[in-house]
C-alpha cells in the first residue's frame, strides 16, 4: 500500500515540478523580459562591451604619453605561444646611469589565445584588456602591433612618504 | 440550422465532374491522383518551411531573444534561404556505407509522413482518403518512419548514427503503445475508427469536453507519448546533439539531411493534427449542445481555419515542451513509458470503458 501511495505522489510531484518550469517559459512567451539580442552592426554606436571582455592587449598611456612598462620581460616569458616580444634599450636616468627601458613592446594579435597570463603576471599593471574586437584586416602583418606609443616614457613612481 | 458550414466536397466533386466530361474514367483517376499529389507536395514544402520558422521564433521569444530577423521582414524568408543553401550543398558519399540503404532511408522517412498526411481531414469535405480504419492506418503508417531512421543509422557506418538509431527504435516501439492506447480512448467514446465519423460525432461538443476527466487524461498522455514518438525534445535522444553530434542523421548532408529535418517537422504537424481531430473536434467549430445562437456564430468561421488554428495551438504546446524541459536519459525515458505512462493509460482505458458503459459522459 505504501508503494502505491509513493507511486502516485511521485507522479503528482513530477507533474507539479514540470508545470512550474512550463509556467516560467510560458510567462516569458506572453511577456518577454528584456531582449538580450544585440543587433550587431546597427548598434555599433551604442554597443557597450562587458568590463571583463577580452578584446585585445593594450598598454594604457596617460596624458603625458607615459606608461608603466619597465621592459622587464615577464610577460614575454609567460606567454605560452610567443605572442609578445620585448625589445629593450638603455637610457640614462637622472644620475646619468644607464638603465633598461622599453623600446618596443611587440604584440602579435594573430597568435594570441587571450589566456590573460601576461596581464596577470605583469608586476606593474602596465598592460590590460582593451574592449575593441573588430580586428578583421586584409593583411596579417597588420595584426602585429607595437603597444608602447612612439616617444613614450616610463611613468615615475610617486615617492611614498 | 440556417447556415451550412462550407463543404469542400462541392469544389472537389465539381472538379471531378468537369474532368469526367472530357476524359476517360481511368484518365480521370490518374489526373486526380496527380492533382492531389501536387497539392500535398506544395502543402508539405510550405508547411515545413513555415514550421521551421515558427519553431525558431517561438524558441527565441521564450529565451528572450529576437530570432531570425535579417532575411525579409521579421526574417520571414530565413527558412527559404536555408532551403536554397541545403539544395546547393554537396551530397557527401560515405566510405564503406551501404550506398543503397543510405540513399533510401530519407525517402522512407519522408514517404511515411506523406502517407499519414493523406488520411487527415483538413476541413469539411477536404480529405484525400477517408478510410474506415483511419486512426489505425495513421498509427500504423507513422510508426513505419522508425524503419527509415533505423536504416539511416545502420547504413551510415558510424557509431553515433547507430546509437541514435537504436535509441530511436527503443523509444518509438515503447511509446507507440501509449499513443495507441490514448487514441483508443476516443475510439471507445465515438465508437468508430473513421476520422470523418469521429469529427461528426463532435458536432455538439469536442470529446475533450464531452469525455471530461478521462478524455482530458488521455489527451495529456497522448501529447507526452506523441512528443516522444516524433523524436522531439525533451525526448530527442535519437539526435541528442550534445552526446551523438546529430544521431541518426550525422552522416547526411545537403538535401538528404533536409528530408529528415522536414519529415521531423511534418510529423509534428501530423501528431498535432491527430490530437486536433480526435480530442479537439477537428474542423468542427466550437459547439456547445443547446446554445443555438452561439453555435451559429461559430459556424461563420470557416472549418479550415478551425482546423489549422487548433493544430497550431497543439504545435505551440509541443514547442513549449521542447524549449522548457531538459533531455531525458535513455533509462529515464523507458522508465517513464513502462512504469508510468503505460499503466496509467491502461487504467484510463478501463475507466473510459466503464464511463461509456454506464453513460457517464455528456452526449
Amino acid at each position: 500500500m505504501n508503494s502505491v501511495v509513493r507511486y502516485f505522489t511521485d507522479i503528482y510531484k513530477g507533474v507539479t515540478s514540470l508545470w512550474t518550469g512550463m509556467k516560467v517559459t510560458g510567462k516569458y512567451f506572453i511577456s518577454p523580459g528584456e531582449i538580450v539580442t544585440e543587433q550587431y552592426p546597427e548598434n555599433r554606436a551604442t554597443l557597450k562591451m562587458e568590463d571583463r571582455f577580452k578584446g585585445e592587449v593594450i598598454m594604457p598611456h596617460d596624458e603625458n604619453n607615459q606608461h608603466k612598462c619597465t621592459g622587464c620581460g615577464i610577460c614575454e616569458v609567460n606567454c605560452p605561444n610567443g605572442s609578445i616580444e620585448i625589445i629593450t634599450k638603455k637610457v640614462p636616468n637622472e644620475q646619468g646611469k644607464m638603465v633598461r627601458a622599453i623600446d618596443k613592446h611587440i604584440y602579435h594579435l594573430s597568435m594570441c589565445t587571450f589566456c590573460e597570463l601576461c596581464i596577470k603576471t605583469c608586476p606593474f599593471d602596465a598592460i590590460t584588456w582593451g574592449q575593441d574586437f573588430e580586428h578583421a584586416v586584409f593583411d596579417r602583418t597588420r595584426l602585429t602591433r607595437v603597444l608602447n606609443r612612439p616617444g613614450s616614457s616610463l611613468k615615475k613612481k610617486e615617492v611614498k612618504s | 440550422m440556417i447556415l451550412e458550414i462550407y463543404s469542400f466536397s462541392t469544389l472537389t466533386s465539381s472538379i471531378d465532374e468537369g474532368l469526367n466530361s472530357v476524359m476517360a474514367p481511368w484518365l480521370v483517376t490518374l489526373t486526380e491522383f496527380v492533382i492531389v499529389g501536387i497539392v500535398f507536395l506544395l502543402f508539405y514544402a510550405l508547411l515545413g518551411l513555415f514550421l521551421v520558422y515558427l519553431e525558431r521564433k517561438v524558441c527565441a521569444v521564450i529565451q528572450n531573444r529576437i530570432g531570425p530577423n535579417r532575411v525579409g521582414k521579421w526574417g520571414m524568408f530565413q527558412t527559404i534561404a536555408d532551403l536554397i543553401k541545403l539544395l546547393m550543398k554537396e551530397l557527401i558519399t560515405i566510405k564503406n556505407a551501404d550506398k543503397f540503404l543510405f540513399n533510401l532511408a530519407p525517402f522512407i522517412v519522408i514517404i511515411t509522413s506523406f502517407m499519414a498526411i493523406a488520411a487527415l481531414p483538413f476541413a469539411k469535405g477536404l480529405q484525400a482518403i477517408d478510410l474506415n480504419i483511419g486512426i489505425f492506418y495513421v498509427m500504423a503508417v507513422s510508426s513505419l518512419g522508425v524503419v527509415g531512421i533505423l536504416i539511416a543509422g545502420w547504413s551510415s557506418n558510424s557509431k553515433y548514427s547507430l546509437i541514435g538509431a537504436m535509441r530511436s527504435g527503443a523509444q518509438i516501439i515503447s511509446y507507440e503503445l501509449s499513443v495507441g492506447l490514448s487514441l483508443l480512448a476516443i475510439v471507445i467514446f465515438s465508437g468508430s475508427m473513421q476520422l470523418s465519423t469521429i469529427v461528426e460525432s463532435q458536432a455538439d461538443g469536442w470529446w475533450i469536453f464531452k469525455g471530461h476527466i478521462p478524455a482530458l487524461f488521455a489527451f495529456v498522455l497522448y501529447l507526452i507519448a506523441a512528443t516522444a514518438e516524433i523524436n522531439r525534445g525533451p525526448f530527442d535522444l535519437a539526435e541528442a546533439e550534445s552526446e551523438l553530434t546529430a544521431g541518426f542523421h550525422t552522416e547526411y548532408s545537403g538535401i538528404k539531411f533536409a528530408f529528415f529535418f522536414l519529415a521531423e517537422y511534418i510529423n509534428m504537424f501530423i501528431v498535432a493534427a491527430i490530437a486536433t481531430t480526435l480530442f479537439l473536434g477537428g474542423w468542427m467549430p466550437l459547439h456547445i449542445g443547446g446554445w443555438e445562437g452561439f453555435n451559429q456564430i461559430m459556424d461563420y468561421i470557416p472549418s479550415i481555419v478551425w482546423f489549422f488554428g487548433k493544430t497550431f495551438v497543439i504545435i505551440y504546446i509541443i514547442m513549449w515542451f521542447k524549449w522548457t524541459f531538459p533531455r531525458l536519459r535513455i533509462d529515464q525515458l523507458l522508465n517513464l513509458e513502462w512504469k508510468y505512462l503505460l499503466p496509467l493509460n491502461l487504467m484510463n482505458i478501463v475507466l473510459i470503458s466503464f464511463v461509456v458503459l454506464i453513460g457517464l459522459y455528456f452526449k
